[in-house]
């Protein structure tokens, strides 16, 4: 037995314990579902599935005892509520899907179960993915362990809680514009959204198609890429998953930062960036420096008009995304109704919350003839040139990095009835995902109240292995990513 | 450019959402101030900039036409609000 | 003042099925008729995290059609979202092309009374079917069977060409055979395989502008299109001139009443909200696809039609019926090409007794109790003066009811032809003895009791005697006894 708590090691050391049977994986997987019965007023998860963690533990065990174990067979983890795992409640945080009881699992969940790790529950998030505090949720905000008056962020909010109070090793995400790398900054974790392409779609509850990407939450990047690399992959059942092979990325983290130059947009340190975060983002700036990398400034002039282009996007593929929910196949359906179009308003109307009513009214708006032209066409080509401009600031650097977010944590309520303020929290992350690229973000310090800061780093397309590599690298050299909320030791 | 009460209640019906007036009202200031975020778009010339509708450039991957889904009804319909007889049930609809 | 004379304008819209083993964008199975919902596979029923994926069939049968009527192949198409709310549309909108179809501008020819006429098609693109509702016995509730949701739809759009119901109907006509000839579709009506939809409008003769149109959905069999137009170009006529105007809407054809009335579902003003669907990406078609397309394609129908009329020299009227469906082509061509067959005998077979069998039976030639090889032995019997023409009817008819082979009946019913000179002779001797009066009647001239004659013969040998021979031995005999 080791000296360190089970739930402050990682997923390699936990591999390497249950293969020598210092401990076994159901002891492991009891430890994390005591402390997520501890740690219920976190509002974590929506669902924790202990019974059939347990089974899976079982299993697991059986299976490292017959010698065939993966890197992630009795690992146990926990998966955002939209990802679709067969039999167990994918509500999505939504009323409307409160008894959706799926039928099938995600591609991400089956990837994840045949190489034996074991699923602790579902986490909770804003109300399908629309959020940036997990506030929208159909269940309740979920909260930031490192001060519980303020949000974990979102929509992630539950997974970032969740990993972030050891309550689980790791966690699957989302991220339309942030959903993965924002809650990961405010709750002091490593997030990686990979590129468009990278994780399959398919069972992931569809906010807005062409920006939505499945990734992780976890405490470092190390284990990141174990995740990752399980997670990744080509998938028949999703026309838009890549073919491309995927790299070794748990093999690639040890390529040096030396040589590799870091692109700094000046659009991402202007006066809106709170300054204790701004000190930290420099601060590990200048860590990577001393480490070796090179820094330049590069440019992303049209990165303003990411956050207009972006509510235009993706509120317009929501509107049609969520169409289907419709009270006929399955979830919530209204209690009384006079006809067949009363039963729809009834039951969307009170099957949805009103963020989730507001993206989509904003999105049929401006689908909607005479307006098609003005807003969506308009955002397309926005679009284009926003992704255009880290095609060049690539020909210049390897990674950007900025800071992940323009403040820290903030209070519960604070921002909840001022959507566009609320908006704005994405204003560094939302761009990348316009453009398909992969994103992270690393601890890099807390600011004077505690709360943790991130660092952003953007990749190349497909490139998630040198991202990784920066991280583990920066990791391996400082001990942000150590530090855990005072009461979840 | 500001939204009307009156905009917003078509909106509500074209999505069908139920809706009263007073929530309404409420959402035409909220999607109004939206708006207003997003028409900082127009800042920015896009004069022949094409329209991208996807992150990728590629092709649409095509799958041989083979049936590989065979009948999973009872389980669909275990979780559906109203079936019988196979059929999922809506109120009358007429043509 | 004169009447104002009207001119219909007309443009229809036809969804095809096509002949796919899978749905468009999902792997469960096409068929028709399985019990309800078995076939509505997840993606089918929208479950939530299910994602399209476009087969790749439903490409390759598109693209036959547009070759077959010489269309531009677009190279890049795009498929869109078309969104409404109905419960046979589980994911709230379609999946459509809309700005960038599979298949640009062509050209298909008809037959009208004043002759060939061309008939330019718009577009043609793919998109998935709907569900059923049903409204049988269901405590007042309609139920909902998404077997047909995602059945991959081709629809043909044609430009206001057409001129009058009767052009209207041989429109589709011609597509529906085209269809069945390319394979693409089993162009079942009934089933709803081959659906149709009118624009309607009418204007002064010489006036350009077209009038205000109405639409008519569903309307799903030949006869109707012609009812249903000729009804509603009616109705437009009697409101104009009663100084009405025309409202554009929607109307539904209800076959009992043979009238049209608006559709009570479509009233809302239907902004559709169309975008280009970002689950697929766009569908790139190179020229080495639709290069393997070409070469798979058949002898389409009219070029079918001019080889048959030179080869086999038949009238242009017999090529039409021909080829006009493709099982019916190959069939003549088969009996055609066997041993001492005549084409022209062959037609006459084909348009004559074997169509009035299958017709009073409901039977499609493919279908025949006869197939081509059965029939050119019955045809060679009678080439060969084994049976006579007359004999052949019978023999058919057997054969048709299922009691053997062509040679095997005759053989069993005795029905091989007789030629034989000292046999008709004797026959004759007989006949003429037992009708003295008639023979004494020919001899003074009257020589219409010949036939009457003949015919007693024939009834004498059951048929079987060769009727030139008859004639011969007859008229010799008739002619000797004077002399």
């Amino acid at each position: 037995m080791t000296d360190a708590p089970l739930h402050h090691r990682s997923i390699t050391a936990h591999a390497r314990s249950l293969r020598n049977r210092e401990y076994s994986c159901l002891e492991l997987t009891r430890h994390f579902l005591a402390r997520i019965e501890a740690a219920a007023d976190l509002n974590a998860f929506i669902t924790v599935t202990a019974e059939h963690a347990l089974k899976q533990a079982e299993d697991a065990d059986r299976r490292i005892a017959a010698g065939q174990a993966t890197a992630l067979t009795g690992i146990p983890l926990a998966h955002k509520d939209l990802f679709c795992t067969r039999g167990v409640l994918t509500s999505c945080g939504s009323k409307i899907l409160a008894n959706f009881i799926s039928p099938y699992d995600a591609t991400v969940v089956d990837q994840l179960n045949r190489r034996g790790a074991v699923i602790l529950g579902k986490t909770n998030m804003d109300e399908f993915a629309m959020g940036s505090s997990n506030e929208t949720s159909h269940y309740g905000p979920a909260r930031n362990p490192w001060d519980k008056s303020a949000v974990p962020g979102g929509s992630s909010g539950g997974s970032a809680a969740a990993v972030a109070a050891r309550l689980t090793p790791v966690a699957t995400g989302t991220d339309t514009g942030g959903s993965i790398r924002q809650p990961a900054a405010l709750c002091g974790l490593t997030g990686v959204k990979p590129s468009y392409g990278r994780v399959s779609r398919h069972g992931m509850i569809a906010f807005a198609s062409s920006l939505d990407q499945g990734g992780v939450l976890s405490r470092c990047a190390e284990d990141a890429a174990i995740v990752l690399h399980a997670m990744s992959g080509f998938d028949a059942n999703d026309s838009t998953s890549l073919r491309h092979p995927v790299p070794d990325y748990p093999a690639l983290l040890d390529q040096p930062i030396a040589g590799k130059t870091i692109g700094l947009p000046g659009e991402f340190f202007g006066p809106g960036v709170d300054h204790e975060v701004a000190r930290c983002v420099d601060q590990a700036i200048a860590q990577l420096g001393r480490m070796g990398a090179k820094t330049v400034p590069v440019e992303l002039p049209n990165s303003a008009a990411g956050i207009p282009c972006y509510y235009v996007l993706a509120p317009a593929e929501a509107s049609s995304n969520l169409a289907r929910f419709d009270g006929v196949r399955y979830g919530h359906r209204a209690a009384e109704y006079a006809d067949l179009d009363d039963l729809y308003a009834k039951t969307r109307g009170e099957g949805f919350g009103a963020e989730v009513k507001r993206r989509i009214m904003i999105g049929a708006y401006v689908l909607s003839s005479g307006y098609y032209d003005a807003y969506y066409l308009k955002a397309q080509r926005l679009r284009r040139l926003i992704a255009d401009d880290f095609k060049r600031a690539f020909e210049r650097c390897d990674v950007i990095a900025g800071p992940t977010t323009p403040a820290t944590a903030f209070a519960i309520g604070e921002k909840s009835r001022d959507p566009v303020a609320m908006y704005l929290n994405d204003i560094f992350t939302n761009a990348v995902n316009l453009a398909g690229l992969p994103g992270l973000s690393i601890p890099a310090g807390f600011d004077r109240n505690g709360r943790p800061v991130g660092l952003h780093l953007i990749g190349r397309y497909l490139d998630e292995a040198t991202l990784l590599s920066v991280a583990h690298r920066y990791q391996m050299e400082t001990d942000w990513h150590r530090q855990t909320p005072p009461g979840y030791a | 450019m500001p939204i009307t009460r009156e905009q917003v209640a078509h909106i509500a019906r074209l999505a069908r959402l139920a809706m009263d007036p007073a929530e309404a009202e409420f959402h035409a200031g909220q999607l109004s101030r939206i708006l207003e975020l997003v028409e900082q778009m127009n800042r920015i010339d896009t004069t022949g900039v094409a329209p991208m509708s996807h992150p990728q450039d590629a092709a649409l991957r095509l799958r041989d036409d083979r049936v590989t889904e065979h009948n999973r009804r009872d389980q669909y319909q275990r979780i559906a609000p109203a079936a019988e007889h196979g059929l999922y049930l809506v109120p009358r609809v007429i043509e | 003042m004169a009447a104002t004379e009207w001119e219909a304008v007309i443009g229809l819209e036809v969804h095809v099925q096509l002949k796919t083993r899978s749905k468009i964008f999902a792997a469960s199975d096409t068929g028709y008729g399985a019990e309800p919902n078995t076939r509505a596979c997840a993606f089918s029923i929208a479950l939530p995290g299910t994602l399209p994926v476009m087969n790749v069939e439903a490409a390759r049968l598109a693209v036959r059609f547009g070759l077959a009527v010489g269309a531009r192949i677009n190279r890049h198409s795009v498929f869109a979202r078309k969104h409404y709310f109905y419960p046979d549309l589980p994911k709230g909108y379609q999946i459509s092309q809309y700005e960038q179809p599979i298949i640009g501008s062509g050209e298909m020819e008809i037959d009208t009374a004043a002759g060939p006429k061309v008939i330019r098609i718009t577009r043609a693109h793919l998109e998935e079917d709907a569900g059923k509702s049903l409204h049988e016995d269901l405590h007042g509730m309609t139920g909902i069977d998404l077997n047909r949701a995602g059945t991959p739809l081709l629809e043909i759009v044609s430009e206001a060409d057409l001129r009058s119901a009767a052009e209207a109907a041989a429109y589709l006509r011609k597509v529906h055979a085209l269809v069945r000839y390319l394979d693409i579709s089993d162009g079942n009506m009934q089933e709803g395989s081959l659906r149709c939809d009118a624009n309607v409008s009418v204007r002064p003769a010489g006036q350009k502008a077209f009038g205000t149109r109405t639409e008519l959905k569903n309307i799903n069999s030949f006869r109707f299109v012609e009812k249903a137009i000729d009804f509603e170009v009616q109705r437009h006529i009697e409101v104009l001139e009663g100084g009405g105007a025309i409202v554009q809407e929607t109307r539904l054809y209800d076959a009992e009443g043979d009238q049209t009335r608006p559709m009570r579902s479509k009233e809302e003003a239907h902004d559709y909200r169309y975008f280009p669907d970002p689950d697929l990406p766009a569908m790139r078609l190179d020229d080495a696809f639709i290069d393997s397309v070409r070469a798979e394609l058949p002898e389409l129908p009219d070029a079918r039609k001019r080889r048959f009329q030179s080869q086999f020299a038949l009238s242009a009227e017999d090529t039409a019926q021909l080829t006009a469906e493709r099982e019916f082509a190959d069939y003549f061509e088969a009996l055609a090409a066997a041993p001492g067959v005549d084409a022209k005998t062959a037609a006459n077979w084909l348009l004559g007794d074997l169509t009035a069998a299958l017709n009073k039976h409901g039977m499609r030639i493919e279908q025949s109790p006869l197939p081509p090889a059965h029939m050119a032995q019955l045809l060679q019997r009678i080439a060969d003066r084994t049976i006579s023409g007359k004999i052949a009817k019978e023999v058919f008819a057997a054969a048709w009811r299922g009691e053997g082979g062509v040679d095997d009946i005759i053989a069993a019913r005795g029905l091989k032809q007789v030629t034989d000179r000292a046999e008709i002779e004797a026959v004759v001797e007989r006949v003429a003895g037992d009708h003295p009066q008639q023979v004494e009647q020919y001899r003074q001239g009257r020589h219409k009791v010949f036939g009457f004659l003949v015919g007693q013969v024939m009834k004498a040998t059951g048929g079987k005697a060769n009727p030139a021979r008859v004639n011969e031995i007859l008229r010799e005999i008739l002619n000797r006894e004077t002399g």
